[in-house]
């Protein structure tokens, strides 16, 4: 097999990119691997080293925090359900208010849309004091219903939606209806099916987006116990550090490689579907 | 009472077109009705208000003796077969034509007996696991009609369904789709704008143009006798000549031509329609003229010629020897042909 010059450029240059990416992921990792003397003395590593299991097992069972009660395990735990509750919400509610916009005749679809589109403007951390006082007002704060509520809105999810679902020809929809779909039955059977692509790439940008959340947790929990990751990163395993301690940077390397688990786990399970509707195009 | 009834139907769009207007038709059981028009004619539309998804602006569409008018499409018990076929591409065929069955709340063994059932008539029993997107043209095309057979409907739509196969797979259709109504004696309707079809499918036809019924008859009785200018040059390949002419006393002049219709209507403005195939050749012929381009066709050829500055043509077996730039002779009987009043647009 011979290369052109064009080929091997081309592939240089991803080979390139591809370490770009991965090469401080893989010193994060390794650095994990060691015990803190080493990583003081002799700074980010590039092999494995022989602490793995002590790092790994402190991170996920050492109760930190102020009240030394909340572990790392648990903090995962909070994230993934506040990223799992926020993707869902967000793919279910955008998926049926597009379906009203777009297959419901109400004369008011278009300006209702061009209000939902412009809430684009008004992200989270603009609003944060009104939605903050709204959720503890509810008496929501400390709860995972107040982590997860204030996101559950998604304009860019509803556009897309909206947008696929004007691709979708009015003859499928005539169609059904005379084989006896009601709206709900059309929205279940047909859109959603047809969607499957489209639903899987937006859970995962949602997910990622509500599991990198940092700015609503930290004002909405004064409970441990309702920590996430993110914030942890801050928090956690600093407390020890008073300048005689050595700092823990294996235990902090292990908790970011930790940290970033759920999301590639959501992005690979999801690939699947997301590759194989990008193949089968049936329209 | 008849098993379809439209009563002074009318369509106007939110935008103020007038698609259907005032159009009243019955159509009995077992019926095979064809709808044949030029696009735009409002035929789809007035098939559309048939099956419920359009609204009825005026007027009453009764079926089997219950006017359907605000009655939800599903309830109708209609079936369609839509131009593109509107399969569902994310189910398989089998799926595709169980859906309205499920819907129906029929049990799972019925289903699946009448799907088989109708695959095997349509020959697409080997198709069942399969995916639209897997599926050639004319499959696809006996899904859709799968589809609507599959729920034994009180009446068949047909929205041109033929138009978007190649040539032979639509002959080949047209004449499937003839023997499966014959079959099964469904009532039908059927729109189209290609004459062929209608003249072939149908055992009524139904000619509208700009919304408003033209004709309504047996193939026979629209093609030997157009009630109207625009029937008489729609149905009919190639199309009818019209001259227009003067008619005294029974004679009609074209240019320096006269033909004598055998009666005594005196018309100052008419249009006389002669069918290409009416213009008889021969060497004893009245008339004679130039033939200014010859089409050959296999078994028949064309002539294109001129009487006066008024074009037409004339259908004849390829077997006559003459060539462009050949002068041909040739002979009209006044009973032949067709006479139109231009004021009126109507057979006289």
């Amino acid at each position: 097999m011979k290369f052109k010059p064009l080929e091997i450029l081309t592939h240089i240059i991803l080979i390139l990119g591809v370490l770009l990416m991965v090469l401080p992921i893989w010193f994060s990792f390794a650095t994990s691997t060691h015990d803190n003397v080493s990583i003081m003395t002799e700074g980010m590593k590039f092999f494995l080293g022989e602490s793995f299991s002590q790092n790994y097992n402190e991170v996920l069972n050492e109760k930190g925090g102020w009240s030394e009660e909340v572990t790392a395990a648990r903090m995962f735990v909070n994230s993934f359900i506040m990223a799992l509750g926020i993707a869902t919400l967000k793919v279910v509610i955008s998926a049926m208010s597009a379906y009203a916009l777009v297959y419901f005749r109400f004369k008011l679809a278009v300006p209702i849309f061009w209000l939902i589109f412009i809430t684009l403007l008004v992200p989270l951390e603009v609003r944060i004091f009104p939605s903050y006082k709204i959720v503890s007002d509810l008496g929501l704060t400390n709860t995972y219903t107040g982590l997860i509520l204030p996101l559950v809105a998604s304009a860019t999810a509803t556009f897309f939606f909206r947008q696929f679902y004007k691709t979708i020809p009015d003859e499928l929809l005539e169609s059904a209806k005379l084989d006896g779909a009601n709206s709900w039955r059309f929205f279940i059977d047909f859109l959603l099916p047809l969607s499957k692509t489209m639903l899987a790439a937006m859970f995962i940008f949602m997910f990622v987006y509500g599991y990198s959340q940092y700015l609503w947790p930290l004002i909405m929990t004064t409970d441990e116990k309702y920590w996430t990751v993110v914030m942890g990163m801050k928090i956690i395993f600093t407390e020890n550090y008073e300048g005689v301690a050595l700092p823990r940077t294996g235990e902090r390397f292990a908790y970011i490689i930790l940290s970033m688990l759920p999301p590639v786990l959501v992005v690979v399970i999801l690939q699947r579907w997301f590759i194989k509707g990008l193949i089968q195009t049936e329209k | 009472m008849s098993f379809l009834e439209l009563q002074n139907i009318t369509k106007i769009y939110p935008n103020g077109t007038k698609a259907v207007n005032e159009t009243s038709l019955n159509i009995e059981n077992g019926e095979f009705v064809v709808f044949v028009g030029p696009s735009g004619c409002g035929k789809s539309t007035l098939l559309r208000m048939i099956a419920g998804l359009e609204d009825i602006t005026n007027g009453e569409i009764s079926l089997d003796g219950n006017i359907i008018n605000k009655i939800d499409p599903s309830e109708r018990d209609v079936a369609m077969v839509f131009q593109n076929y509107a399969l569902y591409p994310h189910m398989s065929v089998f799926n595709n034509m169980a859906y309205g069955l499920k819907n129906r709340g029929i049990s799972k063994e019925e289903i699946n007996n009448k799907v088989n059932d109708v695959a095997k008539l349509l020959e697409i029993d080997q198709l069942l696991t399969r995916k639209p997107s897997m599926l050639s043209g004319g499959q696809r095309q006996r899904v859709a009609m799968g589809r609507a057979i599959v729920r034994n409907p009180k009446i068949f739509l047909f929205d041109e369904p033929l138009s978007n196969l190649d040539a032979k797979l639509r002959n080949q259709m047209r004449l499937e789709i003839k023997r499966l109504q014959r079959q099964m004696g469904v009532t039908s309707i059927f729109v189209t704008h290609d004459q062929t079809e209608a003249m072939t499918l149908g055992d009524r036809i139904v000619v509208i143009n700009n919304g408003v019924v033209e004709q309504v008859g047996t193939p026979k009785e629209i093609y030997s006798k157009p009630n109207t200018k625009f029937v008489a040059e729609f149905i009919g390949s190639p199309q009818m000549n019209l001259f227009n002419c003067k008619i005294e006393n029974g004679i009609a002049h074209i240019a320096d031509m006269k033909i004598n219709l055998n009666n005594s209507t005196n018309l100052d403005d008419a249009t006389l329609g002669i069918r290409p195939d009416d213009i008889l050749i021969s060497d004893n012929g009245k008339h004679s003229c130039v033939a200014n381009l010859v089409e050959y066709l296999g078994s028949d050829m064309i002539i294109y010629s001129k009487i006066g500055d008024q074009e037409f043509s004339c259908k004849l077996s390829s077997k006559i020897n003459l060539n462009s730039g050949d002068t041909f002779k040739f002979d009209i009987s006044g009973t032949s042909v067709h006479l139109f009043d231009n004021t009126t647009g109507s057979r006289v």
